[in-house]
């Protein structure tokens, strides 16, 4: 027996016969004889379903996630509300395709509608797409949507201080194009401010920044909104959602566009994926918007209805013109971000962001009082924050692992420009104090 | 303007209510301003929604029962195999020693996805005939992209940079030529010929040392095998370039005929069409892309390799086109494709090829008598219909027999593509749909046809049975509402 | 269909009014009937200048987004005010419609314009090629 397949020996008979066919090999008759395959796959025979689980089941084992994690730099652990899981076990929703027949898809497209509500709350801005494929991507897609929306550009400056897989996949996306990128340096940690606008000229459409940035610190950006704009550019804003529970929004700092991704609000690590991108902007930057967007109209009796809008932006129509070749959006992913922010509400996010800062500053205290470790720079974080240990990260880590911990992201390995020493912390609310009192214990040991 | 009971959470928000209880902190918390800047922090209150738990569930839950899955029902949209979505798959992707794993963590605690990411990208390459590849890539149109800049570091090594030209057939999806120009290329249009298929005087023209090459799928979005494949491959080889595979139409093949063996450098697959993975509504999906020998040494990194001791992530790749996504892919796809191909095997998968192309066979031969086969000759997995004699006659649409087929529970198929078709009905059954299924279909489609004649406001009228009627779209575009406003509140 | 005589057409479906130094420019009858209920333009700022058969403008409906050329080179002098409220009136008075006017030196591009006669066999031709 083979698995999912309901033809019997009868019923594939009675086909043949209908479809006018001898035998099922006829069905290949148009095929080249020597590329039909005469030998079976080198891969093994088919399995049932409860060796299939037997064998993912050994696999799982080959995983190690007991140790209680510090590590951050893009992907968090977090609570995640029961109420997630459960809504996307509904297959009504993970079983659907994409829903361009909108009048039997109103749940996804009501669900990504509120998902777009949601994050537009978030970010303090007033338009925002179904999501992309994550937060480094985004990042792309808001540049591309800058250099679309400013005349005669072709300059993106963008921070040092972006997250490094973020400004990697900056320049492979735009290796190929006529775009010229370039670096802003960082001023202790945080963006140089006075850099970035000395830099600002003709032709540059936008710029981009992070914040909390690669090294989890807050950039201040008072006042940089007006002189980019002076400037005719777009300020672009990368940030962690669920850090916007109570940091202010890229909206209120002047942003035109806001990125980032949403994993922490609702999925696991899942070893990177899947995340999901967001993309906010303001009104006027709409109709420029890469992929998905679920609009509200009306049905023809006056009802309101749910439907995907503006697809004439997209590859299916505009096909080579297409500003961006993106199709899907992360739909099941979105909604668990969705499903999330229900769960929590405006005060519920309030309150998960202050344990995230409470919980890394008491960390970040207890071991730059009690240990020889060192603040890498002196600037304000949210939930993670980098230190300088007395020896190399790497001669820590595994001692570390064997208290029980994953001690924290080695930055030298992300960015060879950083100390080999530099540890990168994240904590968030989901960390007890238990486990941080262990920490620094197992640190004191680690370092003596 | 009713609502007919169906609110948004927004609009079920009640303040004070909370529908998630967080642990206490345990740790002091010291005054903000201590902390932080005021500047720092946010003025503006989001306005999140504030409901209760059960609010949530019973929103969410009131949500899918408006929403259709394969779970429900038959699924024949061409060119998106909305095949079933094993439960074994969900299942094993729960595991939480797959769900915790932190994508930093040191590799010698994360063997068992390694191991699962090798051994899948080594059974995905056998079963297309291809050297190693990639699993980086999120979705099937990102796949295209990353081929392309395949081709462009490719030709760029070997000093070739005035290969500038894509040609891609006239049948293509959108994204082959949107990928193509976003990695730098010009993208050329080739012709299909009567038969459906490329056409060699069309492909011909193009042959000259600017040609970088062609993106295909194969069979081809009219369900065609281009039976010139050989033919092709070796005339773009012999002037240089190379071909690039949409493998969106695996499912026809599959266990078959393997794209490398007929001559393709670079073929990308999406997991959540062929390998069984749910299409969540719009994704996350997985687009891996396989390559030829030729472009190893091009591919994104991080790479997933074994060594004597393990697996590892390898970045050490001086030639590679760079990083595409921020980690390694949709690991979470990724589980769930194994499984599937656990359970499949060797035999399995190339009976889905074979049941495939007989399901969409069968109805070919059973609906052609009630509606124009533009194409009518042995297909693969998928099939065209035209309701342009409908729409001249009686002037019914496909539009408005796709929305009919929404009445009967069914979700129409892939329609107005390709372009190439007019009043275009791609049909594509799946293997793992039964004769009864199909034969169900039939009638549906049969009755609709003679609706279409006797009736034909049943159409225009229809869908009367979903949660709403159909929607104007000229509305949505002319007044963009994309999100739901606080003062709307009553 | 329909195709005013005291126009000139482009191949790709623009009509072209000239008022002295001045090039009016709209889509034709044909162009919106292909393109169904017209929802937004894209239109350019005055003042901008633009190349010869430079894409100055976009016609979205809901199914395409038609790009508009300018057949010659110079400056938007004005953009039509109605189109931002009613994009509908493209479908309406297609040729009443026009979407901008743009101030030109060198009138050559003009040349390479249809009358009405020649446009009407080439729509004719593209019709047949569906």
């Amino acid at each position: 027996m083979i698995a999912y397949l309901p033809h019997t020996e009868e019923d594939i008979k009675t086909m043949l016969v209908a479809a006018g066919i001898n035998d099922i090999e006829q069905l290949f008759a148009d095929i080249p004889r020597e590329l039909v395959l005469s030998k079976p796959l080198e891969i093994p025979e088919g399995l049932s379903e409860f060796e299939v689980y037997r064998r993912m089941q050994a696999l799982a084992a080959g995983n190690r996630v007991e140790p209680v994690s510090f590590l951050g730099c893009g992907s968090y652990q977090h609570i995640i509300p029961s109420a997630v899981a459960h809504v996307l076990s509904r297959s009504e929703f993970s079983t659907s395709y994409t829903p361009y027949q909108a009048e039997m898809s109103q749940g996804i497209l009501q669900g990504i509608f509120e998902f777009q509500t949601m994050i537009c709350e978030l970010t303090g801005m007033e338009v925002a797409n179904a999501s992309l494929y994550d937060g480094h991507t985004a990042a792309s897609e808001a540049a591309v949507l800058a250099l679309n929306s400013v005349r005669h550009s072709d300059t993106i400056l963008y921070s040092s201080t972006l997250h490094p897989f973020t400004r990697q996949v900056l320049k492979t996306h735009f290796s190929n194009l006529p775009v010229h990128l370039e670096e802003v340096p960082a001023d202790n940690g945080t963006t140089d401010l006075e850099q970035l606008v000395e830099r600002l000229r003709p032709g540059v459409a936008g710029v981009v920044l992070q914040s909390p940035n690669n090294l989890g610190y807050i950039e201040d950006l008072s006042g940089l909104a007006d002189r980019v704009h002076e400037n005719g550019s777009l300020l672009i804003v990368s940030a962690n959602p669920l850090s916007l529970g109570l940091l202010k929004s890229p909206g209120e700092w002047g942003a035109d566009i806001a990125v980032g991704d949403t994993q922490p609000l609702g999925l696991p690590s899942y070893f990177g994926g899947p995340s999901v991108g967001y993309i906010t902007a303001t009104e006027k930057l709409l109709r420029k918007m890469p992929g998905r967007i679920a609009g509200q109209s009306l049905d023809r009796e006056g009802t309101r209805a749910f439907l995907l809008t503006l697809q004439a932006r997209e590859q299916h129509i505009k096909r080579e013109r297409a500003t961006s070749n993106i199709c899907s959006n992360q739909a099941l992913a979105a909604l668990a971000t969705t499903v999330y922010l229900a769960s929590l509400g405006r005060r519920g996010i309030r309150e998960v962001a202050e344990q995230n800062l409470h919980k890394a500053h008491y960390l970040h205290g207890r071991l730059l009082k009690e240990t020889p470790v060192l603040a890498l720079h002196n600037r304000q974080f949210f939930n993670e924050f980098p230190v300088v240990l007395p020896k190399k990260v790497a001669e820590v880590l595994s001692g570390m692992e064997e208290s029980g911990f994953f001690a924290g992201v080695e930055l030298h390995c992300l960015d060879p420009l950083m100390p080999e020493e530099a540890l990168l912390i994240a904590v968030t609310e989901r960390r007890t104090r238990e486990e941080m009192d262990r920490y620094v214990e197992a640190m004191k040991e680690a370092l003596s | 303007m009713s609502e007919k009971n169906n609110p948004l959470i927004f609009e079920l928000s009640k303040p004070g209510r909370r529908g998630y209880r967080l642990p206490d902190l345990d740790v002091p918390a010291g005054e903000l301003s201590s902390l932080l800047d005021p500047g720092l922090l946010r003025e503006r209150e989001p306005k999140l929604p504030e409901v209760s738990e059960i609010d949530v569930i019973r929103h969410y839950t009131a949500l899918s029962r408006r929403n259709y899955g394969v779970d429900l029902g038959f699924y024949p949209l061409g060119s998106c195999t909305m095949k079933y979505n094993p439960k074994i798959n969900e299942q094993v992707a729960a595991f939480e020693a797959f769900q915790q794993l932190h994508p930093l963590q040191p590799e010698s605690c994360a063997q068992g996805t390694l191991a699962l990411m090798h051994e899948l990208l080594r059974q995905l390459s056998e079963v297309t005939g291809m050297s190693w590849g990639t699993l980086q890539p999120f979705a099937g149109a990102h796949g295209e992209f990353t081929g392309m800049k395949l081709f462009k570091a490719c030709f760029q090594k070997r000093g070739e940079s005035g290969r500038t030209k894509v040609l891609v057939p006239d049948s293509a999806h959108g994204t082959n030529p949107a990928s193509a120009h976003l990695a730098g290329f010009e993208v050329v249009e080739v012709h299909s010929d009567s038969r459906g298929l490329v056409s060699l005087e069309s492909l011909k023209e193009h042959l000259d040392e600017t040609l970088a090459g062609i993106m295909m799928t194969n069979p081809n979005t009219l369900g065609l095998f281009e039976e010139d494949i050989l033919e092709i491959s070796r005339a773009i080889h012999d002037v240089g370039g190379l071909l690039y595979y949409d493998g969106a139409n695996l499912n026809a093949i599959v266990g078959k005929v393997r794209p490398g063996d007929m001559g393709f450098d670079v073929v990308h697959l999406n997991l959540h069409k062929t390998f069984s993975t749910p299409h969540g509504g719009g994704g996350p999906g997985c687009g891996p892309v396989l390559v030829s020998e030729t472009l190893l040494p091009f591919l994104p990194v991080p790479d997933v390799v074994k060594r004597g001791d393990g697996y590892h992530l390898e970045n050490n790749r001086p030639d590679s086109i760079g990083r595409l996504s921020g980690f390694y892919g949709n690991v979470a796809v990724m589980v769930r494709a194994y499984a599937y191909l656990l359970a499949m095997g060797r035999d399995g998968l190339a009976r889905v090829g074979e049941l495939a192309v007989l399901n969409a066979n069968y109805l070919k031969e059973r609906l052609k008598d009630s509606y124009e086969l533009p194409y009518d000759r042995l297909c693969k997995h998928e099939f065209v219909l035209s309701a342009r004699g409908l729409k001249e006659k009686l002037g019914v649409t496909a539009l408005d027999v796709a929305k009919r087929l929404l009445d009967f529970g069914i979700h129409p198929p892939t329609v107005y593509f390709p372009l190439i078709v007019q009043e275009a009905l791609m049909i594509e059954p799946t293997e793992t749909e039964s004769l009864e299924v199909l034969d169900r279909f039939v009638q549906v489609m049969k009755t609709i046809a003679r609706e279409a004649a006797e009736s034909p406001e049943t159409l225009k009228q229809a869908p009367t049975s979903t949660p709403v009627r159909r929607i104007d779209e000229v509305l949505a575009a002319r007044k963009p509402i994309v999100r739901w406003h606080p003062e709307e509140q009553s | 269909m329909e195709i005013p005589k005291d126009l000139k057409y482009a191949k790709t479906h623009e009509w072209v009014r000239v008022e002295g130094d001045v090039a009016y420019i709209g889509i034709s009858d044909y162009a919106q009937e292909e393109l169904g209920d017209i929802v937004y333009v894209e239109m350019p700022a005055a003042g901008d200048s633009y190349q010869k058969n430079e894409e100055a403008a976009t016609v979205e409906s809901v199914k395409a987004a038609s790009a508009i050329y300018t057949p010659v080179a110079g400056t938007i002098k004005e953009i039509n005010p109605e189109l931002e409220n009613a994009p509908e009136s493209i479908n309406q008075k297609p040729y009443q419609a026009f979407i901008f006017a743009i101030q030109f030196s060198d009138a050559s591009g003009l040349d390479e314009l249809l009358d009405a006669e020649s446009y009407q066999k080439h729509v004719e031709q593209e019709k047949a090629g569906h």
